[in-house]
């Protein structure tokens, strides 16, 4: 088979498993896992075998128009170049250990069936994302990919959070979506075609005469997707789905494609000086403003869906500094350690039976229960902060030495000003990450009190996928940052001393720091009794993180939030750690801005439609009710009545015939 | 005998049925006024061909086959009237026609979504 015929069935293997896996999942539950695990797996044999013979030479271009559209054609195209083969490739893999552990994590759930198909049209559509050389048919699959993950994240739907979590991504990321289409119009307007080879040829040389509007258009998407700041406050709340789920979202899917489209057409946004500098902006506040509010999260997966806007943060930063290899390099280890983390943290959550860190800083021995998650969690933590020589290390390393590069000002494709805001900001984000990581760490297995209630030993498929997981987390990086740039745009990825020296000293301070205040604050624990464990030992694990969501609100006041002075974060944020908990009061402020008006306005056209559409209304209707009451007294029921008036009329028109005859 | 008397003779036996199909109030009286008008017509009929075919008119005799007809025609009405009447019967426990008033509109039913109110109004 050609490359391109390979590629084609990439993205439709999984998508024909999701159509079967529907069809099929009532009648025969038999070939549910098969037809949820088989399609992923084959997409990665597929990807990978994409990516050898693509081997970072030229892209592989194909397309076909499969009917005329009127002005600019949309063609079915693909392009696939070093950064897409890759990408693929993680995609696949991530999707196909997140369908294995479901099997083992959802295994008594009765809508496990469509889950599972969501699941594999979630991937596809993702991959259609990576292989697609058109901006239409990508659009395609990034709205595809928003109705996935709002079915997904409101899995749980008996729980009020899941359906307002659910609601939430979908409307957040719509919102961003918006000024998408239009800046993808706008952009083929200019270019002349939806193709993105054209699209980047015109920008070369200089045919889009707005840059500026269009990029600018195109990042509030991004931000949607990518969970950037402003748009970012829908990540956390999406916690309230299953945890592969999320690990689905945050590592491979759905966050990704807003960076990978950015990288994608990062000449464009090149184009503008503007635009980078916002991209600049955006990515810095959202590096550190996340960071500081993972610190403060009690839920672990909330901890993680903020640590994922940071590492996001990252990528588009070095977008911000123009060198797109660094990003997806950093796209593709963040997606390794991430998934693993939110894996690790489905098994934690189902041995703890919580998934407040208040109570498991509250449990002895947690890690002697599940030693599997503890080292596979101890691996990724260590990636997450960077500590060399884990993956993380090379690809934050990578990132913020093209920032370093760009602070000189030689380089014309990025302002020096972007490379100082995303070097000062990233090497802020790295302390705070550190801190996060180790706080996380502490809490969840070295907690002091009552021995860790027994939840029976884990499923192999969950435990398996995790150490399958730990090697890309463990070695990614060391090994690919000679290759890969042979396979990107060829600009060196090796760490420079200056900043890995710097990177890797805040990394330790960090940890260092969160012991130390561990260390002081630990004492407290045991002083305020804490914890509401939701034990199911017999049942699977996705009941028991549900009724941990569903009873973190009551048990603790907040969703995100604990009263515990047991906490290192208290000592480390002082005053900013109650503004930090509630992501610094984001939600609060749309509430006054958008939900409020909305609101106000929903009741104002309920008063028009009640009291002032429907006045007229009934106006009009009561001269015809009128008549119909005097016209509805006639009708009593009896027949006599009917008879004698049929009487009276036959005389009257008896009488009218005889003075009429007799001409009277 | 003069066409005066048969004619004032179902005149009467009309005006008799007309008024119990009006007044009375039993189901079965007012079917039998009902044949009462009819025997009326018929007896106008067969009267009024005599005084015809006397006068050589109408050799037909038309209008004493018109009331074979209409004493078929009566029978059969008879027939079913009085098994509709029988079904009342069994049904409600009663054959007042006064108290048979299901078509009756209520004083202010809003729509078909009150069946309840006018079942109350027919069985009253």
């Amino acid at each position: 088979m050609t490359t391109t015929t390979l590629a084609v069935l990439v993205p439709l293997l999984p998508f024909l498993g999701a159509a079967a896996g529907l069809l099929l999942g009532r009648t025969t539950p038999g070939f549910v896992r098969p037809l949820a695990v088989l399609p992923p797996l084959a997409s990665l044999v597929l990807a990978a075998l994409v990516a050898a013979r693509q081997g970072g030479d030229a892209a592989v271009d194909a397309h076909t128009e499969l009917t005329p559209t009127g002005s600019v054609p949309i063609e079915l195209a693909l392009h696939i170049d070093g950064f897409a083969a890759l990408v693929a490739v993680l995609v696949a893999f991530v999707a196909a250990c997140v369908q294995i552990y479901s099997t083992g994590y959802l295994r008594d759930d009765p809508r496990y069936p469509s889950y599972a198909a969501l699941v594999s049209l979630f991937t596809s559509a993702m991959l259609l994302v990576v292989y697609s050389g058109d901006l239409i048919v990508l659009l395609v699959g990034w709205e595809v990919m928003g109705i996935c993950s709002y079915f997904l994240v409101g899995h749980y739907w008996e729980t009020p959070e899941a359906r307002a979590a659910s609601l939430k991504a979908f409307l957040v990321t719509k919102l961003g979506d918006v000024p998408f289409l239009i800046g993808l119009f706008a952009l083929a307007t200019d270019a002349g075609s939806f193709r993105i080879t054209r699209v980047l040829g015109a920008v070369a040389s200089g045919g889009i005469d707005h840059p500026t509007v269009i990029a600018l258009l195109l990042l509030a998407g991004v931000a949607g997707k990518s969970a950037q700041f402003p748009l970012h406050t829908w990540l956390p709340d999406a916690m309230a789905g299953p945890t592969p789920v999320s690990a689905l979202i945050h590592a491979a899917t759905m966050v990704a494609a807003g960076v990978y489209f950015t990288a994608r057409l990062l000449p464009l946004f090149e184009a503008s000086q503007a635009a980078m500098v916002v991209l600049a902006v955006m990515a810095a506040v959202t590096m550190a403003g996340s960071g500081l509010a993972a610190l403060a999260q009690d839920d672990i997966k909330r901890v993680l869906a903020y640590s994922t806007i940071g590492q996001l943060g990252y990528m588009t930063g070095a977008l911000a500094v123009g060198d797109r290899g660094a990003a997806v390099f950093h796209l593709l280890t963040h997606g390794a350690f991430k998934a693993l983390l939110f894996l690790a943290a489905g098994v934690i959550i189902h041995a703890a039976g919580t998934n407040s860190l208040a109570a498991m800083s509250r449990m002895r021995g947690l890690r002697d229960r599940i030693p599997d998650a503890y080292w596979t969690m101890t691996v990724a933590l260590l990636a997450l902060a960077a500590i060399p020589p884990f993956s993380g290390f090379f690809s934050k390393e990578s990132v913020l030495g093209a920032a370093e590069h760009v602070t000189s000002g030689h380089t014309g494709h990025a302002p020096a000003v972007a490379g100082w805001i995303v070097l000062v900001a990233g090497l802020l984000t790295a302390v705070l990450t550190a801190a996060y990581a180790t706080r996380l760490w502490l809490l969840a297995f070295r907690g002091q009190g009552p021995e860790a209630p027994d939840h029976g030993r884990q499923p192999l498929t969950m435990t398996v996928v995790l150490w399958v997981l730990a090697i890309p987390s463990l070695a990614l990086g060391g090994l690919a940052y000679r290759a890969l740039p042979d396979w990107f745009d060829g600009r060196d990825l090796t760490p420079t001393p200056l900043t890995s020296v710097l990177g890797t000293g805040l990394a330790l301070v960090g940890g260092l720091l969160t012991y130390g205040c561990w260390q002081r604050t630990t004492r407290l624990a045991a002083g305020t009794p804490l914890g509401a464990v939701a034990a199911h030992p017999e049942e699977d694990a996705g009941l028991v993180e549900a009724e941990a969501i569903a009873t973190h609100e009551p048990a603790y006041g907040d969703i995100a939030y604990a009263p515990d002075p047991a906490d290192p974060s208290r000592l480390l944020l002082g005053p900013l750690h109650r503004h930090a908990a509630a992501g610094f009061h984001l939600d609060a402020v749309y509430t006054a801005l958008f939900v409020r008006p909305v609101q106000a306005g929903a009741s104002l056209v309920r008063f028009l439609d009640r009291e002032v559409v429907d006045t007229y209304v009934h106006g009009a209707a009561a001269l015809p009710r009128l008549l119909g009451a005097a016209v509805r007294r006639a009708q009593t029921g009896n027949v006599q009545t009917y008879v004698s008036a049929l009487l009276a009329g036959t005389v009257v028109l008896a009488v009218a015939v005889l003075l009429v005859a007799t001409g009277v | 005998m003069h066409l005066a008397y048969p004619a004032v003779l179902s005149a009467l036996l009309f005006c008799t049925g007309l008024y119990g199909v009006l007044a009375r109030r039993n189901a079965i009286l007012v079917l039998m006024s009902v044949e009462l008008m009819l025997n009326a017509v018929n007896l106008n009929l067969v009267a009024f061909d005599v005084w015809l075919s006397r006068a050589a008119r109408d050799t037909l005799h038309s209008g004493q086959a018109l009331t074979l007809f209409t004493i078929a025609i009566a029978a059969a009405e008879i027939g079913i009237g009085l098994a509709i009447v029988l079904a009342v019967y069994r049904n409600r426990g009663t054959s007042d026609i006064d108290k048979l008033r299901d078509t009756a509109e209520g004083p202010e039913t809003e729509g078909p979504g009150t069946p309840a109110a006018e079942k109350a109004e027919a069985t009253a």
